[in-house]
Order: C-alpha cells, then sequence, then structure tokens
C-alpha cells in the first residue's frame, strides 16, 4: 500500500507532461493467465465433483471467484501506482501466415474488467449460496455460473479475435444455461432460446468484422490491428468502415443495443444473482469493452470514424427508448432489466462521441450499482415470493438492510451528487456537451451529439422518476402480498452492504479536476487512446444534469407517495396514448414475431420436414438395407468358412491335452526333477553351443 | 583371487539341496532344502560380485534381495505346510496330489 500511495504523488506530479512510461507488471501479469483457467477448471471440477463436497461445489465456485477477485484487485492497485502493459500469448496453430493464439491482456483496459468482474462476482456467488438454497440443481447451478464467469474471462483477456469470440460465445453458451435454469416452464426455455438466438443473429456481425479486420491485417491480435492503426494501413482503411460496423453489430447484440435489446428483459426468466452478474460485471459489459478495445480504429480518422455516428445514435435510441418502458413496468426485475439498458445505451453513446474514459468509467460504476439493485431486488422476492411490486410495498420496515442498500443503489443510478453514478454520467454528459462542439463533420456534426445530449439529460430525468417510482411502490407504504416477510440471512445482506459501499465510492476515483486515477488506469494501453476527458466540472451539464435527476425525484415522489395509503391509482399509471406503446415495447417483439419469426417458422420447418422425410430418410433405409445385406454375406462365411477352422483347431487342442495329461501326476518331486532336467538341458546347450 | 573353491562350495550346497528336495518326503525339509539351494547361489553372487569388483556391488544387493524374498517364501510355505497338515494330520509330499486333474 506504501507503494500505491507513494506513486500517488508521482502521478500528480507527472501530469503535466504527458508523457507515461508503461511498467509490464512482471510476474503479476505473466501469471494473469490464471484469471480465466481458474474459473473454467473450477467449472469442470463442480459438474464431475461438486456433488459430493460438503457445499455441493459452491465452495469451488466462490473460491476461484475469490481468487480472481483478489488477483483483480491486486492487478487493480498496481495498476494505479504504474500503469501496466502486458500481453503474453502461446501459439496454438497455424492458419496460413496467421498465428492462433492463446493470449492474455493485461493493461488498464483488460485489468479495469478483472476488478469488476472478480469482486462483483465475488458478491453475487457469496449472495447466491443462501438465495439458491434448497434448488434442486444446485451444483449445476453454480457450475455454469464459473463457466460463465470463465467465459467472461476468457472475452475480457483475450489477445486476439479468435479467442475474444471463443469467451464471447462461452459466455453465450453460459447465459442460456442460467437464462433457462428453470427450464421446467415453458416461458423460460424459450426466454433462454431467444437469448441465444438474438445474440447468434448479433455475433455474425461480429465474425464478418474479426474476419475483414484480421484478414486484412495479416493478424488476429488486436495489439496488430490498432498498429495498423497508428501507422494508417491502407488495405486496413479500405475495409474499416464495414468492418468497424459490422463487429459494432457484434458489439450490439451482446450488450443490447436496439434493435438488439429484446433480449435482456426476458432473460430476467434466470434466477436473480444471474441477472445481477449478467447486468453489472458480465455479458452485458461485453460490447462496450469490444468497442473500448478497438477503440483507436473507431476514433482515427480513415479508419471506423463514421462508424461513431451510427454507435452514438444507436446509444441515445437505447438509453432515452428503454427507459421510458422502464416506467410501466410491474415486475421489479423488468424495471432494473429495461433500466440495465437505458445504462448501457449511456455508455455506447458516450463510446461514440470518443469518450472512452467516460464510457468505461460509467461502466465500471454502473457494475456496482446495478449488482447491488439486482440482488436487493432478489432479497426482496425471497421475503414476498412475487416480482410483483403489487405484491410488496411497506418493505421499509421489515427488511432495514435491503431498503437501506437498495436506496443507496438508486442514489447512485440517480446520479445525486457523492454517488457513484453521479461522477460517471456526469462524464458522459460533460463528454456529449464536448463532442457537441468538437464533433468532427465527417462523422454528423455537431448537431448529432447536442440532440444525443438532449436524450441522455432527459434520460437521467426518467431515471430518476421510475427509480424513485420503484423504491416508492417496495419499500413505502402497506405491505400488500401474502405472509410476513422477513430480512434476508446475512450471508444476504452482506454483500448488500459491500456493494453499497463500492456504490458510494466508486465514482471518487476520477472526480474531476481532482483524482484522475481511473483515467489513467484505463488508459495504460499498448495504443494511447488520446480522448478528450474531463479536467474540471462542466458546471452547466452539471447544473442540467443535477436538477433533470432532482426533478424525476420530485416528480415521482409527488405522484407515488400521497398513493400509498390508499395504493387505488399506483399500480395502474397510465400516460394517455404513450402508455399502449410502452406496455407493448414499442411492438418491437410483436413485429419480430410476426416479420421474422413467423414467415421463417413456417417454411423452415415445412423443408426441414421434406428434407428429413426424403433425404435423411432415403439415406438412413439405404444405410439399414446395406448392412443387412452384409449381414447376410458374413452370416455365410461365418457359418461355413470360420465355425469349420475353430471346430478343427479345437478339436486338435483337446487330442494334444489329452495326451499332455499323462505327464501331469500330481506329484510335486516328479514335476522338480522335470524342471532340474531342464535346467540341466538349458545350461548344457549354453557350454556346448554358446558363444 | 580365490574363486574356485566358492564355487565349488556352491555346486556342493546347491546338489545337496536338490537332492533333498527329490527325495525327502517331508514338506518342512523340503522347504529346508529348498533355502539351501538359496543359499548356495548367493554365495556364487556374492563370490562373483568380490571377484569382480562391481562397482555398485550389484552382486551383493541382488543377494541381499535374494535373503529377504526367501524369508517371506518360507513364510509363506510354512504356512501352507501347518494348514496341509491340520487338515490331514501329515507332511507327506507324496500324498500332496490333488493338483492331478
Amino acid at each position: 500500500m506504501t507503494n500505491f500511495f507513494s506513486t500517488l504523488s508521482i502521478l500528480a506530479a507527472a501530469e503535466g507532461d504527458k508523457v507515461v512510461e508503461f511498467s509490464d507488471g512482471g510476474t503479476l501479469a505473466e501469471f494473469a493467465w490464471l484469471i480465466p483457467v481458474v474459473p473454467l477448471l473450477a467449472a469442470f471440477a463442480i459438474v464431475f465433483w461438486g456433488k459430493k463436497l460438503p457445499q455441493k461445489g459452491w465452495e469451488l465456485a466462490v473460491g476461484a471467484m475469490g481468487f480472481v477477485g483478489l488477483y483483480g484487485t491486486v492487478l487493480f492497485l498496481s495498476n494505479f501506482s504504474q500503469g501496466i502493459t502486458y500481453e503474453g500469448s502461446v501459439n496454438i496453430a497455424q492458419l496460413g501466415d496467421m498465428a492462433v493464439e492463446w493470449g492474455w491482456m493485461v493493461d488498464g483496459l483488460s485489468i479495469m474488467m478483472y476488478f469488476v468482474v472478480g469482486v462483483v462476482g465475488t458478491l453475487v456467488f457469496v449472495y447466491a449460496r443462501s438465495y439458491m438454497d434448497g434448488d434442486i440443481r444446485f451444483t449445476w447451478f453454480f457450475a455454469s455460473f464459473s463457466l460463465f464467469a470463465g467465459g467472461m474471462l476468457v472475452l475480457v483477456s483475450a489477445a486476439n479475435f479468435i479467442q475474444l469470440i471463443v469467451g464471447w460465445e462461452l459466455v453465450g453458451v453460459a447465459s442460456y444455461l442460467l437464462i433457462g435454469h428453470y427450464w421446467e416452464s415453458h416461458e423460460n426455455s424459450s426466454a433462454a432460446i431467444k437469448a441465444f438466438l438474438v445474440n447468434k443473429v448479433a455475433d455474425v456481425g461480429l465474425f464478418i468484422g474479426a474476419i475483414m479486420m484480421s484478414v486484412s491485417v495479416g493478424s488476429f491480435r488486436f495489439t496488430d490491428i490498432l498498429h495498423a492503426v497508428e501507422e494508417h494501413d491502407g488495405t486496413l482503411s479500405q475495409v474499416a468502415f464495414w468492418a468497424g460496423l459490422a463487429v459494432f453489430i457484434g458489439a450490439m447484440g451482446k450488450s443490447a443495443q436496439f434493435p438488439f435489446h429484446v433480449w435482456l428483459p426476458d432473460a430476467m426468466a434466470g434466477p436473480t444473482p444471474v441477472s445481477a452478474l449478467m447486468h453489472a460485471a458480465t455479458m452485458v459489459t461485453a460490447g462496450v469493452y469490444l468497442v473500448g478495445r478497438l477503440f483507436p480504429f473507431y476514433l482515427t480518422e480513415g479508419f471506423a470514424e463514421e462508424v461513431r455516428v451510427v454507435i452514438i445514435i444507436v446509444g441515445a435510441l437505447t438509453l432515452f427508448l428503454t427507459g421510458l418502458i422502464a416506467l410501466v413496468q410491474n415486475d421489479i426485475k423488468k424495471v432494473l432489466a429495461y433500466s440495465t439498458l437505458s445504462q448501457l445505451g449511456y455508455m455506447m453513446a458516450a463510446m461514440g462521441a470518443g469518450a472512452y474514459t467516460a464510457g468505461l468509467f460509467h461502466l465500471f460504476t454502473h457494475a456496482f450499482f446495478k449488482a447491488l439493485l439486482f440482488l436487493g431486488a432478489g432479497s426482496v422476492i425471497h421475503a414476498v415470493h412475487s416480482n410483483n411490486m403489487s405484491d410488496m410495498g411497506g418493505l421499509r420496515k421489515y427488511m432495514p438492510w435491503t431498503y437501506r442498500t437498495f436506496v443507496v443503489a438508486s442514489m447512485a443510478l440517480a446520479g445525486l451528487p457523492i454517488f457513484a453514478g453521479f461522477f460517471s454520467k456526469d462524464e458522459i454528459l460533460a463528454s456529449l456537451n464536448y463532442a457537441s462542439s468538437n464533433f468532427s463533420a465527417s462523422v454528423g456534426g455537431g448537431s448529432v451529439a447536442t440532440v444525443v445530449l438532449v436524450m441522455a439529460i432527459a434520460g437521467a430525468f426518467i431515471t430518476a422518476f421510475y427509480m424513485t417510482r420503484t423504491v416508492a411502490l417496495t419499500f413505502f407504504g402497506e405491505y400488500k402480498g401474502h405472509g410476513e416477510p422477513h430480512e434476508s440471512p446475512k450471508l444476504m445482506y452482506v454483500p448488500l452492504i459491500i456493494l453499497g459501499a463500492f456504490s458510494v465510492a466508486a465514482g471518487w476515483i476520477n472526480i474531476p479536476g481532482i483524482t484522475s486515477w481511473f483515467t489513467d488506469a484505463v488508459g495504460a494501453r499498448f495504443q494511447i487512446v488520446a480522448d478528450h476527458h474531463a479536467t474540471s466540472f462542466d458546471v452547466p451539464m452539471l447544473v442540467l444534469g443535477l436538477a433533470a435527476a432532482l426533478g424525476g425525484i420530485a416528480l415521482g415522489w409527488r405522484i407515488w407517495m400521497p398513493d400509498r395509503e390508499t395504493q387505488s391509482a399506483r399500480d395502474t399509471f397510465r400516460i394517455n396514448g404513450l402508455y399502449p406503446l410502452l406496455e407493448n415495447k414499442y411492438f418491437i417483439d410483436d413485429f419480430y414475431m410476426g416479420a421474422i419469426v413467423r414467415p421463417l417458422r413456417g417454411p423452415v420447418a415445412r423443408s426441414v420436414d421434406w428434407f428429413n422425410g426424403h433425404v435423411l430418410d432415403l439415406v438412413v433405409n439405404g444405410a439399414g438395407f446395406m448392412a443387412a445385406a452384409t449381414g447376410k454375406l458374413v452370416y455365410g462365411f461365418d457359418q461355413r468358412g470360420l465355425d469349420g477352422a475353430i471346430n478343427a483347431s479345437a478339436g486338435g487342442a483337446g487330442k494334444m491335452g489329452g495326451l499332455l495329461r499323462l505327464t501331469q501326476t500330481g506329484r510335486i518331486q516328479q514335476y522338480v526333477v522335470g524342471m532340474f532336467i531342464g535346467a540341466i538341458v538349458i545350461v548344457a546347450g549354453f557350454v556346448f553351443f554358446g558363444q | 583371487m580365490i574363486l574356485n573353491q566358492f564355487l565349488i562350495l556352491g555346486a556342493f550346497l546347491f546338489s545337496l539341496g536338490m537332492y533333498g528336495v527329490l527325495v525327502r518326503r517331508n514338506a518342512v525339509l523340503v522347504l529346508l532344502s529348498v533355502e539351501l539351494m538359496l543359499a548356495a547361489v548367493n554365495i556364487n553372487l556374492v563370490a562373483f560380485d568380490a571377484y569382480l569388483r562391481d562397482a555398485i556391488a550389484g552382486g551383493q544387493i541382488f543377494a541381499l534381495f535374494v535373503i529377504t524374498v526367501a524369508a517371506a517364501e518360507v513364510g509363506i510355505g510354512l504356512a501352507i505346510v501347518l494348514l496341509i497338515f491340520r487338515n490331514r494330520q501329515s507332511a507327506n509330499v507324496d500324498e500332496m496330489d490333488l493338483m492331478k486333474l
């Protein structure tokens, strides 16, 4: 720790001149390959031996995550003292001129992700022990949960596109398993399939983009691709726009950006700890991470710079439209799911505006308070046995710890000062404001950024509004459910308190003008990301953002709090005209169902049936007929040829046995004589015929 | 170096043991004769080891192994003989012909 504090002053001194030396991280970075490997090994170990362990495999899962959390924290702290850039790789195969490698990237960006995934993951795993207690697939749950976290860490540690895709798909598969954890209900298994298929559609974009970039550079490595960007490589530049767009489509799928957002709210079908991890640290952050990883590619003129217009617009649409849907949801988890979508929109919009640090900073702070919100919601659901806010109310009295932490997280999400979300959201608003006057003309000019800025401020208002609604409906008024709710066990609310501390303090590491630790930390990369980040507060944006948040809270309080005694209009909040649109989620799901799934399903089903009936059956029947004919042939040969030979040799053996039988008298001493004569014969043979 | 004397002693002991194994009818004495043959072999091993000045003393080590294995073998052998005697009140090897088909 002394190292950490002493170097803070060095960092402060080095602020003036921009030359920053990075270390290679030493042994700590060399062994960082353990970070993805340990949870994956734990996942397999749980599958094989989990049931025999006293905690049914939970101890392996939480041990592996604890290891990652600890490793991530150590790396994170040492990255503060001096930026680490390290790329390890092991060659696996050769594809023409291109090496297929297993790599592990240890730089500011991935270290930040290790820290977030590790710390949030450990807390969620601890919480899940109690939440999942008594579940029939308890062991299997922790196996797939470890696989999920491990897949994310493979993705984050990837130093090349191949490994990134491996991690990307591992996360996809594990999310399918986890969302469909309660597969007995048809709804849950179709939610799992939906998540998987929507992601798959977007993944095609990632594959195409990855192939275009890698082939034109001649290497799968990110460092090589970004180096080519630095060198203004002509071949890469030619495909840059389409490659950048394709990769971004992949990122849109994983990060659930409009219009690929439809899978995320349905993914609530999984157990609540899954939602907490999926929405906070794992999976949905992958898309933002990928854009961050390739950021110089999107930032540099002559490459995929134009794609940023798409990114910022998609981000703005996502943050605004999904925030509105959150207003009309009755299921507490769905409110939080739409809130996640909205916050992911903020991150993407910041990325599109060219604000690398702001986007990642929001990812960082959001991970803590959104995990806390989900775990708090899980605690509530655990107590009242219902997801619907109409069955809650008044829980403030029954669940003091859940109430306090949930309110802290809500304030962080709404962006009240001191809390983490305030600093990150403010930084995004400031970046958008900066972009509105500095966005280069080739990407649509400043007017786009200005529109996005207005939407972002409106989004801040909506966020505060629906969070006030959620808190009011859940924790205030009278309890409306069945039974007597009670506070969750210690194993569940202690992680909440720890996450609460992070939700307050996580923002303090990047206060404009005071601390820039986070900026320096994520800036530690092989290719320096020259983004704009605020060195002092952007006061107009600060005031606007704060006013939006306070306004949202005040309006929310005014609408729902007077109603808390009568509860007549509480769950029937209506906005004429807009409500049906929001209730049906802009009919996007219905559109997909009607325009894509249904038209495809019939013909596809019919053609598959025809193929099955005509082609496959023909093959199968032909193979059956051939097998029967061959069998007859073999039978004849077996009966006549082989059996004859076998019977004859058996008869011969029997006769020989009869002869040899005479020598077996049972007298030991006769045998010894035989042995002795044999030994003499052998010795005599050596003596006379030897040499 | 005197080698022949040891070899002659070994050969004599071995022949004595062989005779005992072939002629004696009492199972305990047969076992004793087997021990005699093993002792003869050990004498040969040690004699050649000393004669060839083996650097790793392989012959001596091997002799030690033979002694160890012989001890174990006598332990098992005597136990078998004892059980046979209990069952049949006799330790005559001529009567032990159950291995005949």
